[in-house]
């Protein structure tokens, strides 16, 4: 068979179950680091199992590999149907998916020995980078050549997102890592003092803008219509919300640095940006929201949909939480305290993971030419593990984080301070249980996916799909979706 | 011309792009593109089998 008629959902089908794996994997490093914050002794006194060397595990394990794989996986998906080619270069699309795994295991590796740059989410030290950059490269190269060679005029407004996402986190990796290297395991940053810290928050906002944002955002305006069996609601307010998120969300970094050495005007100039910010999000939120009007009954029987409709909510939240705390006054309050870990797990739990759980249970089928999941069912138990759990992680730590910020602060009439540290520990430990349930919760509908995952996919053996001539498009699409 | 002076035209620049893309986006013209690649996530797959080339419905 001629494999330039086909599809190569070969890389997409191995990215998918990765997304799987990465996604446990990760998140039970979560549920540990949760629970030694209750139980220290949980540690067992070994070096690569303190807190210390474990958090920064668990964020690469759920960024870069849970939601890495799925930016791979959909992207790779996407960017084949709508473009009516089969993905470029077969052989470099592979070696992006060894790549990438070989990066993390080497981060599994690395970061528990303690081997690291220091730089939030960017941890990695030299090699580990230069390796990333080789990847990602390719990454660019692969998805870019698709697009070059489409048989359809117009490039579809995922595209775009995915598009912005390679050449903008390209472009962070590169200049947030420069580094001079000593030995193999250890590197000193070229930027010193309030630069580095600048240059790391210009590099750790737009991993949460563009690798978070703009790559889910393109999984969303493909999955959601496609789950929906509508089209998006607005493509031409898509085309704005695009190019103006991508334009506003690059200023934001400087709200990470409120009342420290930065300068004052760029503190602000972060401020106004992060606040602008809330019109592109709201804009991108309801037009996928708004994809589903007319068709809201779908909710009742397909709970794929509900993970994409409260993985909006989530999304709509969290970017109203987010340009709120970084008004100098409230982040004054809530900078340092759990609420910001609040913040970001109703973004990277309710937002991201279930957009890319409610895509691939959406793919998964696709891929191995099934009519559905092996089971609706549990489908729907994975929906109320993923909502409960979040909600009682964000709602504990937004309690924890506005108690410990106002402990803080306080102060007797002499000036002396109200509460001393260890008080602010004693009042948010119950919370700290809190979001360990919801944690473990969470955790627990990713066991349940796991299980539904591997009954799918062992059932059938996955069958090539034909690449769409032009010709074929059809204006009217079918609706089968009606009961 | 000072720096000032560049600022302050390059604000105007990316005020007017702003609003150029929001003309470009809702002019009438783009309206049947756009329909057209409305619908390109709704297309259905056709598996390649040795027996039967079957259409996957919606779900």
């Amino acid at each position: 068979m001629d494999t330039a008629a086909s599809y190569n959902d070969k890389v997409v089908r191995q990215f998918s179950i990765m997304v799987v794996i990465w996604g446990i994997v990760g998140m039970l490093v979560g549920v540990l680091i949760a629970a030694q914050l209750i139980w220290p002794q949980l540690n067992f006194d070994l070096p690569f199992l303190t807190y210390s060397r474990l958090r920064p595990l668990h964020t690469n394990a759920v960024i870069f590999a849970f939601g890495g794989s799925a930016l791979f996986a959909t992207s790779y998906y996407v960017v084949q149907r709508t473009c009516h080619v089969r993905l470029a270069f077969d052989k470099l699309a592979a070696f992006t998916f060894w790549g990438w795994q070989l990066i993390i295991v080497l981060a599994a590796v690395t970061l528990p020995l303690g081997i690291t740059q220091s730089k939030e989410y960017a941890e990695l030290e030299w090699p580990i980078d230069l390796l990333i950059t080789v990847v990602w490269v390719a990454y660019a190269i692969v998805f870019f050549a698709t697009i070059a060679k489409r048989r359809i005029k117009h490039i579809y407004v995922a595209n775009w997102f995915y598009g912005a996402f390679i050449i903008t986190v390209a472009v962070l990796h590169i200049f947030n890592n420069l580094a001079i290297p000593v030995t193999l395991t250890k590197s000193y940053s070229i930027y010193t003092g309030v630069v580095d810290a600048m240059m790391q928050w210009w590099y750790g906002h737009n991993a949460v803008g563009f690798f978070l944002t703009a790559g889910f955002l393109g999984m969303m305006y493909y999955f959601v219509p496609k789950q929906a069996g509508r089209p998006v609601y607005s493509y031409r307010l898509s085309v704005v919300h695009f190019w103006s998120l991508i334009a506003v969300y690059m200023w934001a970094g400087p709200h990470h640095l409120h009342y420290t050495s930065l300068p004052d005007w760029a503190q602000t100039l972060g401020m106004v940006f992060s606040i602008i910010l809330l019109a592109p999000s709201w804009g991108g939120m309801i037009n996928g929201m708004m994809t589903l009007s007319g068709a809201w009954h779908k909710l009742r029987s397909d709970p794929i949909l509900k993970f994409m409709i409260v993985a909006l909510s989530f999304y709509g939240m969290s970017t109203f939480e987010g340009p709120m705390m970084s008004i100098k006054t409230v982040n004054a309050l809530s900078h340092y305290t759990n609420w910001t870990i609040g913040h970001v797990h109703s973004g990277a739990l309710g937002w991201v993971a279930m957009m890319t759980i409610g895509s691939i249970y959406s793919l998964l089928p696709r891929l191995y030419n099934r009519e559905g999941m092996y089971s609706t069912k549990l489908i729907d138990v994975h929906f109320w593990t993923s909502t409960i759990g979040v909600v009682l992680y964000a709602v504990s730590m937004w309690i924890a984080g506005v108690t410990e910020g106002l402990m803080w602060r306080a102060v007797n009439s002499d000036g002396t301070l109200t509460y001393s540290f260890v008080e602010s520990l004693k009042a948010v430990e119950p919370y700290h249980y809190l979001r360990l349930l919801g944690g473990l919760i969470f955790f627990s509908g990713m066991i349940i996916m796991a299980y539904n995952v591997w009954k799918t996919v062992i059932a059938q053996k996955p069958a090539d799909v034909a690449v769409m001539n032009p010709d074929d498009m059809s204006t009217d699409s079918k609706d089968g979706g009606d009961d | 011309m000072d720096i000032n002076d560049v600022r302050g035209i390059l604000t105007a620049v990316i005020f007017f792009a702003f609003i150029g893309i929001w003309v470009w986006a809702w002019s009438s013209r783009r309206k049947k593109d756009f329909e057209a690649s409305a619908a390109l996530p709704l297309e259905e797959d056709t598996y390649i089998t040795t027996i039967t080339t079957n259409k996957r419905e919606n779900i």
